[in-house]
């Protein structure tokens, strides 16, 4: 399978729009009244016009768009990585250094965008006029691929001789200052293009999303009728006014703040700054006693109370007091069925029916008649979804009245009374000194024993 | 005259479905075609004179009232390296500490992140895994990419043992997988493709349950919707759509065109209210769904570079993206505001995810490395 990681006869997307946004700053840094400030630099014995510092650079980046030195010099820095600004003193290093060195802005005839894509042909030209100004000018990797090319294109060999000795003649004429220029600019050109080995290939955009050969074969009839129907179900819609949606985001901000540890830290350490892993011990999915944060994240939202084992147990004993448990157990039911195997499906629908559903069952649900009726004559040819308005059903009337019930209720309350609040491991008096860090068993180890002693059980039993 | 008739004949003719010898002529543009487009575009233009009726303020302005956030100071805690080349995905595992990543070169590996430790490591038949994902219960990781497939491979406990030899084929497209999320079991895997669909399936039969059509080019990222009912997710794609989808019908619930580019990542905010986004077009975007609308942008303008991923914090509160000129930035989602530029990285970043439990990130690159974020008080 051949990838194409340089488009073939297209430009990539991407590269377009970042080309053309960098392309946008160049402009700018080279307007005349807030540009940049350029001035004559001299090199070696000749004086280069139009030059600017890399110090410069950075400091015009900091104050168009307001950000500080790092990130002026990473900016910069990609400006001369994709060639728009090339150096004068190490040419061959396309670094932006945040010093004097002199730096220049490379002509629009020799950027990327502009001579895309490189040919192999103009690359040939080029390598034969460095061989032919100068004897041993060519790199150790631009040897290789000067022969290479000599092979590939040998047909047009002469061709290639001829424009390289018109280009050195023409360019013999030309002002010393103006010929270095262009020599430098083209080098920056090529360093870009043709990449030496070991360096960044900047163009290099990954694989080619070929979407576009897709688009003529899907965009028929049948995908504009698809269209029409999502765009008429979405103009059915309820929709909410923003003042109201918006300010959810901030309660739930507000609310989780302190169970967020990027944002406030944790207790009674973050494992990965300490390398002490209390604060994963403490939490895991069965303790004896779990932390606060986490039972006050149980009142938060039902789904937090379910989606947390411990919290699911502990709801289990408040149901159970309350003789509504066969609610919770026909939820989990229904969950196991929805995702579970597909080829167990049909046994775990009449396990339901059995349980919850039937006439008499031992943990009958109590359904309103039109889902119950609507459920069993479902379940008389069993799918995934089948039992999906029953569960609801039930997962909104546990959420509405017994889960505001069990929050007041002392069972809770306790639970959050004796929760642990961990002390905050003070920092380390030496803090270069590094824990051990302890490997813990892979979850796929747990389970297997598990798997294993039940086997055990099995076979004894 | 003759041919006039003719002619008129000609066209009343092309509206019905076009006869064997029809189709070898020319036909000009397709009239049902162009008028079905038309419709099409006219429906979407009212859409969003609709969702615009009721956006009555920003969300930044709404957050006036919030704190600011502070200065916040990131470090990598954990560099982990072994990938012999690009690094385009990794998913974290329930315990908080393990992860899978995978790479141009076919690798995918298992660590413990905590210990920078290698625990398994598989090489795919194929080149460009795009995409791997933990399985909830720990014990297994599917992955994907040039192959066009998804594969489980069960997480063996003998280190001598060949992983790929138990391997399962799960998941058929016709393209290149993008993208792979095993849904609230190790049961069933939900994957998006090159080839413009997204699909569920059947882990242990490998039968396809649901597709999911709607995309007009490549899909290349998805995420579930941590809802009540559970039963949604989104995908985005090259077609700059943003597409939530009804898991059980196969139905596209709601779509969201307001990219200028590709969309790389979508990311799901922790109440399942609303998604974000990061797209080629250099812009993070938030979208409300009970609003319908996208009710934020995070962009700069020294940000030119497309985002690659996107996630949040445990609150909701920060958006992490990676980018493609080699950064991370962090942005406040309530403000707007980006809150941190994080360097560090060689190469772009190609995958970014929080941790579980929200103690940590951890972003993969084109350098080779994965490395762990943690915020230094």
């Amino acid at each position: 399978m051949t990838i194409n990681t340089m488009a073939k006869g297209g430009w990539q997307r991407e590269q377009t729009i970042c080309f053309r946004k960098m392309e946008k700053m160049i402009v700018a840094m080279q307007d005349p009244d807030m540009g940049m400030k350029l001035r004559n630099q001299r090199l070696l014995i000749t004086v280069i016009p139009h030059a600017m510092t890399g110090h410069d650079i950075i400091i015009w980046l900091i104050h168009k768009y307001s950000v500080c030195e790092e990130e002026a010099l990473h900016l910069g820095g990609m400006l001369v990585k994709y060639g728009y600004i090339y150096p004068l003193k190490e040419p061959r290093s396309l670094v932006l250094q945040p010093d004097e060195s002199p730096y220049r802005f490379q002509t629009p005839y020799f950027w990327t965008s502009t001579r895309w894509p490189a040919s192999e042909l103009d690359y040939a030209i080029y390598l034969a006029k460095k061989n032919i100004r100068k004897q041993g000018e060519l790199m150790e990797y631009e040897k290789e691929r000067y022969s290479l090319l000599h092979k590939k294109i040998n047909h047009t060999w002469d061709f290639v001789v001829m424009q390289a000795r018109e280009q050195l003649r023409a360019s013999k004429q030309r002002r010393k200052a103006d010929r270095i220029v262009l020599e430098c600019q083209e080098q920056a050109y090529w360093l870009i293009n043709r990449p030496p080995p070991g360096v960044h290939n900047m163009l290099d955009v990954g694989l080619e999303r070929q979407n576009n050969f897709n688009l003529r074969a899907t965009l028929n009839s049948d995908f504009y009728k698809n269209e029409i129907e999502v765009h008429r179900r979405a103009l059915g819609r309820n929709r909410v006014k923003s003042s109201i949606c918006l300010e959810g985001f901030l309660k739930y901000s507000e609310q989780y703040q302190n169970h967020d540890p990027i944002m406030q830290g944790c207790l009674p350490s973050n494992p990965w700054i300490s390398d002490d892993t209390a604060h994963w011990t403490m939490n895991t999915e069965m303790v004896p006693v779990p932390t606060r944060l986490r039972v006050e994240r149980w009142s938060f939202s039902f789904m937090e109370l379910l989606n947390d084992a411990m919290g699911r147990q502990e709801f289990m004993l408040y149901l159970e007091k309350e003789f509504s448990a066969e609610n919770l157990y026909f939820w989990q039911a229904c969950e196991e069925i929805r995702h579970g195997e597909s080829s167990k499906i049909v046994e775990k629908v009449e396990e339901v029916y059995k349980n919850f559903l039937a006439p008499g069952a031992a943990r009958w649900v109590n359904i309103d008649s039109k889902t119950m009726d609507k459920t069993l004559e479902g379940i008389k040819q069993p799918h995934r979804f089948v039992l999906d308005d029953a569960q609801m059903h039930i997962y909104f009337l546990m959420k509405k009245d017994s889960y505001p019930r069990y929050l007041k209720s002392d069972l809770y309350k306790n639970m959050l009374a004796k929760a642990i609040v961990p002390q905050e491991t003070k920092k380390s008096v030496f803090p270069f000194m590094r824990r051990q860090r302890h490997s813990s068993p892979s979850p796929a180890q747990a389970v297997a024993q598990a798997t294993e002693e039940e086997g055990r059980h099995k076979g004894a039993g | 005259s003759c041919d006039f008739a003719a002619f008129t004949f000609g066209q009343k003719y092309m509206r019905s479905p076009l006869s064997p010898e029809m189709a070898t002529q020319e036909v000009p543009l397709n009239e049902t075609l162009a008028h079905l487009k038309t419709e099409s575009e006219t429906l979407k233009l009212k859409l969003e004179e609709e969702r615009a009726k009721l956006h009555d303020v920003e969300l930044h302005q709404v957050a006036e009232k919030v704190e600011g956030l502070g200065q916040f100071v990131m470090k990598t805690r954990r560099t982990l390296k072994g990938h012999g080349n690009k690094v385009l995905c990794m998913d974290w595992c329930k315990d908080k500490r393990r992860i899978v990543s995978s790479s141009q070169d076919g690798k995918v590996i298992v660590w413990d992140a905590f210990t920078t430790n290698k625990e398994h490591a598989v090489t795919m038949p194929c080149t460009w895994v795009m995409a791997c994902a933990y399985a909830p219960s720990g014990c297994a990781v599917a992955c994907g990419g040039l192959d066009n497939k998804c594969s489980v491979y069960p997480l063996s406990l003998d280190k001598n043992e060949n992983l790929a030899a138990k391997k399962k084929s799960v998941a058929m497209h016709t393209n290149y997988l993008s993208a792979c999320s095993f849904t609230n079991s190790d049961m069933q895997i939900l994957t998006s493709s090159g080839d413009g669909t997204c699909a569920l399936w059947d882990v242990e039969s490998g039968q396809l349950l649901q597709s999911f059509h709607g995309h007009a080019a490549d899909v290349l990222c998805l995420d579930l919707a941590p809802s009540e009912t559970g039963n949604t997710f989104v995908s985005g794609g090259c077609d700059k759509k943003a597409n939530v989808w009804d898991m059980r019908s196969g139905q596209c619930i709601q779509s969201f065109e307001t990219h200028e580019s590709d969309i790389n990542s979508v990311r799901y905010y922790p109440s399942g209210d609303a998604f974000a986004s990061g797209s080629d077009d250099a812009t993070c975007r938030l979208y409300d769904l009970r609003a319908d609308r996208e009710v934020a942008i995070y962009s700069k303008e020294s940000i030119i570079f497309g985002v690659s991923s996107v996630d949040f914090s445990l609150s909701g509160r920060l958006l992490f993206g990676g980018y493609n000129d080699y950064t991370i930035n962090v942005w406040d989602v309530l403000k707007g505001t980006r809150v941190s530029i994080l360097f560090g990285h060689e190469n772009r970043v190609s995958t970014l995810r929080v941790s579980p439990d929200g103690t940590a990130f951890c972003t993969g690159s084109w350098d080779h490395t994965l490395r762990v974020w943690i915020l230094m008080c």
